[in-house]
């Protein structure tokens, strides 16, 4: 069962490569249902994962047997399992949603799908900061193909922005890496905190320079504000089914601010602790507040709804900035709903947008929905969850993170902001659901059904807010636990580090 | 030979820099493999910078760091790769947009200035 932490990777890995050879390469049919039977694969083994985890005990795998500072470690805690499995859910659904009519032509789909899960799942798996650079490389070329996917203008512009971003992201990551290794000599996450707290003063600006130069490179992955502007259209343009796997893709980049933020410079790390969060608190509520202003300029549902991510983003964000268990507990909660509901959307609006004809997700009167009163009724749920009203998770998650902020100074900050931008949600998403369903310019042409399979993955994605607000006092022990042990530094340098080399001096 | 090393450094980067900023996709392609040329030899230099030093331990008292030339390998092949992918993309872009311009259009200012000359 030890091998177990090391299936999320090889599964898609291995199986992306079948896909490439000749008994699936030949039919897109048998691509698909294998890749569906490695992606339920995936799911079974996330949860087994996260049922080790929960149990308090932290899975480590060094791969070759190379102990932790010396090789690469894969750590399964209760914070990356977590993720693993928000990963592997949304990847199920959105591949349940290629088996529509909608499968794009070219024949790689399923194969760079795998690879992005293969990317998104190592990055969350893995203990060493070069590593996490290779797993990123891997979801961002995976990403690539899969947003240019079925050609065209838009799709090309877009991608040739999120492309050349993300390379001159990568070069301020090596930057920032070989910084790190220059000073403290290491580049496993254990490690690093444990060097960090036995730094030499003098080279502090350094390291704090370095880690800071990690925190651009997180943002631009999670879409934190100066570095937001190529999401709505990338996400946007892309197909339905990688748009909603995308929602998981910002969870990553807050992950990594996550993981490097609280337990390299987190609480123990004396001059260096705390040295996100002067950045991440300003530039976070400043992400909720050009989110909102996008929702508001949005012409189509799905920039809107992209717009949607980057105020859910810039909520994180701030929550996290604060660096305190409870709302690093409460952020949690809400990252898992808001990934779940912003899929669920995505795959909602494509469905929507088909039975429209010409005018698609626009925002304007246009051919009635022929099946209004379903798809009115999931697009209804959908935006009571994604606005935060009750009974769903939504409302759960903010009434979490507007208790998580303590002083006077953090509430009035956050509380006019957030409360603010759900405002602007509810009336945005009031609007379009009125122009898609109440005031349609002519009768549809003839009545178009959601393919059965497409509906059901739509459905899935958007109960989930539902279970997590049924569920609401497992899941907010889960994920208070989860925070307690991300925040426990020296419990995470103990699991993950060999006691022999923590007694070792840096020389 | 440390300053050397790090003139070398900062020049490929502000060059690098300089290109990425361009409007136009090839010279942002010549950017980033600059960019990426400066952030390699950075990252060789950050096991420090050794003369006559061992690649290999145990062959001496006075050995290199090993690990960042590993890292730094993994770079180039990735940088390497990253880079082909741009190339590929910015030429579809020129044939899908009709123009080299990053943001696949020809900016105003440009178009002013053709008409006058």
């Amino acid at each position: 069962m030890q091998h177990l932490i090391l299936l999320p990777l090889i599964l898609p890995l291995l199986g992306g490569l079948l896909m490439l050879l000749p008994p699936l390469t030949e039919s897109r049919v048998r691509q698909r249902n294998f890749a569906l039977v490695l992606s339920a694969a995936t799911m079974l083994i996330s949860v087994l994962l996260v049922q080790q985890a929960q149990q308090g005990e932290t899975g480590v795998y060094a791969v070759g047997d190379w102990a932790a500072p010396f090789g690469i470690v894969m750590v399964a805690d209760r914070l990356s399992t977590l993720l693993l499995l928000l990963t592997s859910v949304l990847a199920f659904c959105s591949l349940l949603y290629t088996f529509g009519p909608r499968d794009e032509e070219g024949s790689f789909f399923q194969p760079l799908l795998q690879f992005q899960i293969l990317g998104i799942n190592g990055a969350f798996l893995t203990g060493d900061l070069f590593n996490l650079f290779v797993f990123f490389e891997i979801l961002l070329i995976a990403s690539y193909g899969l947003l240019m996917f079925g050609g065209g203008k838009t799709r090309t512009r877009a991608g040739l922005h999120y492309v050349i971003l993300n390379l001159a992201g990568s070069a301020i990551f090596l930057f920032a890496l070989g910084i790190l290794y220059g000073t403290l000599g290491t580049l496993n996450i254990a490690d690093l905190a444990l060097k960090v707290q036995q730094l030499d003063p003098a080279e502090a600006p350094l390291v704090r320079a370095g880690g800071l130069m990690l925190l651009i490179v997180f943002g631009l992955k999670a879409a934190m504000l100066p570095l937001q502007f190529w999401l709505p259209a990338a996400y946007a343009a892309s197909t339905p089914a990688v748009a909603a796997l995308f929602a998981i893709m910002t969870k990553v980049g807050i992950y990594a601010i996550l993981r490097v933020f609280t337990v390299v410079f987190g609480d123990a790390a004396g001059p260096l602790s705390h040295i996100a969060g002067p950045w991440l608190w300003p530039l976070g509520l400043m992400t909720i507040l050009i989110g909102s202003i996008g929702v508001l300029a949005s012409q189509d549902l799905r920039r809107l709804i992209a717009n949607l991510i980057i105020v859910s983003v810039g909520t994180l964000l701030a929550v996290i900035a604060m660096q305190r268990e409870n709302a690093t507990a409460a952020a949690l909660y809400y990252l898992l709903h808001s990934t779940l509901i912003s899929g669920g959307l995505f795959l909602l609006a494509d469905l929507i947008a088909r039975q429209r004809g010409k005018v698609g997700d626009r925002l304007v009167p246009g051919r009635g929905v022929g099946q209004g009163r379903l798809l009115g009724s999931l697009f209804f749920i959908g935006a009571i969850a994604v606005i935060g009203m009750p009974p769903l998770a939504g409302f759960v998650g903010k009434v979490l993170m507007l208790s998580a902020a303590s002083s006077v100074a953090e509430m009035s900050w956050l509380w006019p902001l957030l409360l603010g931008s759900s405002l602007v949600t509810l009336i945005m998403l009031s609007r379009a659901g009125s122009t898609l369903f109440w005031n349609p310019a002519g009768k549809p042409v003839e009545i178009l059904r959601a393919h059965p399979v497409q509906l059901l993955a739509t459905v899935m994605l958007l109960a989930m807010p539902l279970l997590l607000s049924v569920f609401a006092g497992p899941v907010t022990q889960m994920v208070a636990a989860t925070a307690q042990q991300l925040h426990d530094v020296q419990g995470q340098i103990g699991s993950v580090l060999p006691p022999m080399t923590q007694l070792v001096e840096v020389k | 030979m440390e300053a050397l090393y790090a003139v070398c450094v900062g020049v490929l980067t502000a060059a690098g820099v300089f290109l990425l900023l361009r409007g136009r996709t090839f010279p942002v392609v010549v950017g980033l493999t600059l960019l990426s040329y400066g952030v390699n030899l950075f990252l060789f230099s950050s096991g420090r910078l050794n003369d006559s030093a061992a690649a290999v331990l145990g062959a001496g008292s006075n050995h290199a760091d090993p690990l960042p030339q590993a890292l730094v390998l993994t770079a180039i092949v990735i940088g390497f790769a990253m880079t082909a992918f741009v190339v590929i993309l910015a030429m579809r872009a020129r044939g899908d947009l009709g123009n080299d311009h990053v943001d696949g259009r020809v900016p105003e200012i440009v178009l002013d200035s053709e008409e006058r000359s």
